[in-house]
């Protein structure tokens, strides 16, 4: 009741009960008000924001391009760089460049996630003269996306390198040790039996098969990415989901908060189903068992 | 009594072969000397954390840098960065270490008894750990924290943290232990012990919980180093304890008072390297400790590997 109506204590007690009755807070709790929120989530209501005192489900989709685009730039690099860098690990094991990858990849497991961004913002904005934080200079506010691209890229210099930085260790281990296993199946010693350079062997043969485990693990990844995503957005100030959430959660904005965390839960569900439907185009062998 | 002496005489063993592997070495050194500080927290510092110190004229010292005296600077408010540091530990150490052993005590106790009866206990069991998986644990925790703060319990706010995560981390050592239960139960001994008409508590506590306690061991330092990481970021989104600042109150102080813009690397540095240090410690000992206990990475073909596989999952 006072998330409704802020800080305003003297506000008469027929208000009061109106505004109860308004959002069904009269009701108990179970099943009335649970029953009635079901069924607005149902026909795609995801009611009206306390603090903003707009739908919910508008508030979500404008941030979530923005989220969207952060996590998806970051995820791209993490995963090239990963792969390649644990293609390498994998195929020169027990050299310098093996033991580098794995102390780099226990460092960043250790790291927290928000530590990593402020010394890459207090780095960034001291040496580089990157900005500090938000999506667009204030001047460039509103104007049509296209010209404001060079701006928009600056902005995303730093966060990106935080999430990038945080996702590459993972997976350049796992890519790493699924090549070492691949490398060790017999139609890798067939390939090499039919004089096939290592290049070829590593591209054609191992590569494929050994990104599978890579395809799971990003499905997975997705709801970790987002706890990422409210660090990262916190120390850039990056108007996402991540930071929205956040604010929900300092305004008791219930009807918001149930709404980003629906919206998390859902597009976690999806993400897996997806890599599952992926698995078995990418991998005949699933569809038998 | 005979099943506990073979766990000491195996510990031993084990030690002798945990001395020859240097990650793990560096691993119990780091979460010793981290620990020490923690523990000694009194005898290294003279100021208290929410002292404030003063020039000759009296004035508040606001983000002094480093020098002979104080040693790490101070922040904002000109307390002490290496007293907040020092007595940070004993928080940090504290959430972390408590909410681990919660986590432990719950994934042990549900992995036995899944493991070791089966049946609805055990697909109970698999459900709750499959839905844990998937819901994204940040938002979930930071929901389940201010929930509980708004029914205004007289619980302490740290209380709430530990409770918070070791409630939800315990569902990968459930599991673990459970697996590693349907094993043992199924050996000559137990079948022994049940023919000479042994009950089922006698033979959890004497044949199974020997069995499997080491793994449990190796499974909770992993365990800290997470529960260490998630306390320091709940804190930094200022869920944790302003009275009582462990090292992520302190980064959450550091950013939202300008420690960036005013250059006070001192202020913002060494909590997360002292995070960083912790949670590093408790990944080497538990990966090497791991390595060495699970059985179903000792012995496999990609032996020496397979820690690393396991680094993947425990993200």
């Amino acid at each position: 009741m006072r998330a409704v109506i802020g800080r305003n204590v003297k506000i008469s007690a027929e208000v009061q009960q109106s505004l109860r009755e308004q959002f069904g807070l009269d009701k108990p709790v179970f099943p009335d008000q649970f029953l009635m929120t079901m069924k607005q989530w149902a026909s795609g209501n995801l009611g009206v924001s306390w603090s903003l005192r707009r739908p919910v489900a508008e508030i979500l989709l404008s941030k979530l391009w923005n989220t969207i685009l952060l996590i998806g730039l970051g995820q791209i690099l993490a995963i090239f760089f990963g792969v390649v860098l644990g293609l390498l690990a994998g195929w020169k094991r027990k050299t310098a460049l093996d033991t580098g990858a794995l102390i780099f990849s226990l460092i960043a497991w250790a790291t927290p996630t928000f530590w990593l961004g402020i010394i890459l913002l207090a780095a960034g904005s001291t040496w580089l003269g990157l900005p500090t934080g938000g999506i667009l200079s204030p001047q460039n506010v509103g104007k049509p996306l296209h010209t404001v691209l060079p701006d928009l890229a600056v902005h995303l210099i730093l966060p990106t390198l935080t999430l990038t930085i945080l996702y590459l260790g993972e997976y350049m281990l796992i890519m790493r040790s699924s090549i070492v296993e691949t490398l060790s199946e017999d139609y890798i010693l067939t390939a090499k039996a039919k004089g096939l350079n290592q290049w070829q062997i590593l591209w054609r043969h191992a590569l494929k098969n050994a990104m599978l485990p890579i395809v799971t693990i990003i499905a997975l990844n997705l709801g970790f990415t987002v706890s990422g995503a409210i660090y990262i957005e916190t120390v850039f100030s990056y108007d996402g989901l991540g930071k929205l959430f956040q604010t929900a959660l300092t305004k008791q904005d219930y009807p918001l908060l149930q709404g980003a965390f629906l919206l998390l839960a859902v597009s976690v569900i999806v993400a897996n189903m997806l890599a599952d439907i992926l698995y078995t185009i990418l991998d005949p062998r699933v569809k038998a068992t | 009594m005979e099943a506990w002496q073979r766990l000491k005489r195996n510990l031993g063993e084990l030690w002798k072969s945990f001395r020859g592997n240097r990650m793990g070495l560096i691993g119990l050194g780091l979460v010793l000397s981290a620990l020490a500080v923690a523990i000694l927290a009194p005898w290294l510092t003279p100021y208290h954390p929410q002292q404030v110190i003063r020039d000759e004229n009296g004035r508040g010292l606001t983000f002094a840098p480093p020098s002979v005296h104080p040693p790490l600077g101070t922040d904002d408010g000109g307390h002490d960065v290496w007293a907040q540091l020092v007595y940070g530990a004993r928080i940090s150490l504290t959430v972390g270490f408590l909410a681990g052993f919660i986590a432990m005590f719950v994934g042990s106790f549900f992995g036995i008894l899944a493991g070791y009866f089966g049946g609805w206990l055990d697909n109970l069991l698999m459900r709750v750990t499959d839905v844990l998986l998937v819901i994204p644990d940040l938002p979930l925790m930071l929901v389940l924290v201010a929930t509980i703060r708004q029914m205004q319990l007289k619980i302490s706010p740290l209380t709430v943290l530990i409770l918070v995560i070791g409630l939800l981390y315990w569902t990968s050592t459930a599991r673990l232990v459970r697996s590693q239960v349907l094993s043992i139960k199924e050996r000559q001994f137990v079948a022994r012990a049940r023919a000479i008409g042994a009950g089922h508590a006698h033979i959890i506590r004497k044949h199974i919980l020997p069995q499997v306690m080491p793994l449990i061991v190796a499974n909770t330092v992993l365990i800290l180093s997470t529960a260490i990481l998630i306390e320091s970021g709940l804190a930094f989104l200022g869920l944790g304890d302003p009275t009582k600042p462990s090292w992520g109150t302190m980064l959450n102080f550091a950013f939202d008072r300008n420690a960036i813009s005013n250059g006070a690397w001192w202020f913002y540095l060494p909590p997360g390297l002292a995070i960083v240090w912790v949670s590093l410690g408790c990944v080497l000992l538990g990966n090497v400790l791991e390595e060495m206990l699970n059985p179903r990475l000792s012995g496999h073909h990609l032996e020496g590997e397979a820690h690393i596989v396991k680094l993947g999952e425990a993200e």
